[in-house]
């Protein structure tokens, strides 16, 4: 995977690049979720960007963690917001960057509880690696290799622009 | 200052009474409950987040609504729910309290729901197993003695943020029996910490505390002038034991001077709510046109107990 490009990438740039990917996919009338926080600012632009008429479906993965009993419940849970019915639709997932895998997994649980999608695909704007299950992006943007100690985290600045950031943690 | 309700970061690990709770852990509860509402209005209502471990309902007082809510609770957060009937069992036979934990704990118990006639009673239990090092066994009081019932407070909390939105603009009556009212305590310890400036309480002098001047609460003897241009009016269930201890001359009575009938309900705002914690005796507090009509959230009350006692479950869990 490349390394990490002085200065970080236009987010912005990279949403119209996703939509692109995801434009084949239209006639299946494909169903977007955010997962908050980042990918439901994602699925948001995306779903401007390619005119859908549907709105997206929100998620908040606390409740399916698998690290509750380290870490206990996240002080901020969002309500997950699903607004159409998930039974027989594409469903495409929408996170902002791809790292163990643990949070797609808790999202496809958590889906599966609203009912039994045709499909469930995946669409990130950055992919770091480091995965620690069998997880992969159907549609990425960016590939990036990152160090331990580093995050990539979303911003929306205030006139609502989506930005990277580098966090050391 | 030390708070048995708080592990060493600060961080919820009992709910014993609002009491001495900060407003940010108020406002944890009543955001958690906000995301819970929207898994009971699932196909499936049910998530993964205590699955393998055991709440145990340990109802010292019987209470049909409370230990009902809280068992669904548990059940839609996949924790295992033994209800332990306390009347007919090892405590009937001479076991002490604590020795009947630390028989559960034995069990494997993770979280313990009491109730109990004895005010303290939970916190006792919270002592316990602090001292034999059980900080990962957790304990949600479910009402004791006078004393408080903080998922109640915290219910009727998310209620009246769900209708009114912000606290900080409301003026509170609280009607009936405070002093005898677990349920009067937490909801003014809630109502003072999320920042309310008026709490009233309305009621007969038998019936009422004294120096609650001292909680920052305004005290009324005449229900019209009590409830006057009120935003929120929580009615207290009369216990009718209380009417043969010579507080209080008959229900009729009661129901004259301090039941909630349309009339009196006119003085408040327009569009005031009424709340009750159940159960309700219709003609003794509330008269049935109120109970029933347009302004009641008694309903909502129940089903938002839900959501706010599996917030709390999971918070406490977890810490």
């Amino acid at each position: 995977m490349p390394p990490l490009p002085n200065p970080l990438p236009d987010a912005e740039a990279q949403c119209r690049h996703l939509a692109d990917l995801l434009r084949p996919q239209l006639h299946r009338r494909p169903a977007l979720v955010g997962i908050y926080s980042g990918g439901a600012w994602i699925a948001s632009r995306l779903c401007e960007l390619l005119g859908l008429d549907e709105e997206i479906g929100l998620i908040d993965v606390s409740f399916y963690r698998d690290d509750f009993a380290e870490k206990g419940l996240h002080p901020q849970v969002k309500p997950t917001l699903i607004p159409f019915d998930v039974e027989g639709r594409h469903i495409v997932l929408v996170d902002d960057v791809l790292y163990t895998g643990r949070t797609t997994r808790a999202a496809i649980n958590e889906l599966f509880d609203y009912g039994r999608p045709a499909s469930v695909g995946l669409a990130v704007l950055a992919d770091r690696g480091g995965r620690e299950l069998p997880v992969a992006p159907s549609l990425c943007v960016w590939e990036v290799s990152l160090a331990d100690s580093e995050n990539l985290v979303l911003d929306k600045t205030e006139d609502g622009c989506l930005q990277w950031r580098l966090e050391h943690v | 200052m030390y708070n048995p309700q708080l592990n060493k970061d600060g961080e919820l690990s009992h709910l014993l009474s609002i009491e001495g709770l900060p407003q940010r852990i108020l406002t944890q509860i009543l955001d958690t409950a906000e995301s819970f509402m929207e898994v009971s209005a699932r196909d499936v209502k049910k998530v993964p987040l205590l699955r393998g471990k055991s709440v145990f309902n340990l109802f010292f007082e019987n209470s049909t609504r409370t230990r009902t809510t809280f068992e669904i609770a548990a059940k839609r957060l996949s924790a295992d729910v033994i209800n332990l009937d306390i009347n007919k069992s090892s405590t009937a036979k001479g076991e002490t309290l604590l020795d009947t934990i630390d028989n559960l704990v034995a069990m494997h118990a993770n979280l313990f729901v009491v109730r109990h006639a004895s005010s303290g009673a939970p916190y006792l239990i919270a002592e316990h197993l602090q001292r034999i090092g059980r900080d990962d066994v957790h304990v949600v009081n479910a009402g004791d003695g006078r004393h408080a019932h903080p998922t109640q407070g915290l219910l009727d909390m998310y209620t009246i943020r769900h209708y009114k939105k912000d606290f900080t603009q409301l003026r509170v009556a609280i009607v009936g029996d405070i002093l005898h009212s677990r349920v009067a305590r937490s909801d003014i310890h809630a109502l003072t910490t999320l920042g309310v400036p008026e709490v009233r309480a309305v009621g007969p002098e038998t019936l009422l505390p004294k120096h609650l001047d001292k909680l920052g609460v305004h005290v009324f003897h005449n229900m019209e002038e009590g409830i006057r241009d009120c935003d929120v009016i929580i009615m207290l269930r009369l216990q009718n034991e209380r009417m043969n201890g010579a507080l209080l001359p008959s229900a009729g009575e009661y129901f004259r001077h301090y039941g909630l009938t349309p009339q009196k309900l006119a003085l408040a705002k327009p569009d005031a709510i009424v709340m009750h914690p159940g159960p309700m005796n219709r003609g003794v507090e509330i008269h049935s046109a109120v109970a029933d009509g347009p302004q009641a959230v008694i309903l909502p009350q129940v089903t938002f107990g839900i959501a706010v006692r599996m917030a709390v479950m999971s918070i406490v869990a977890g810490n």
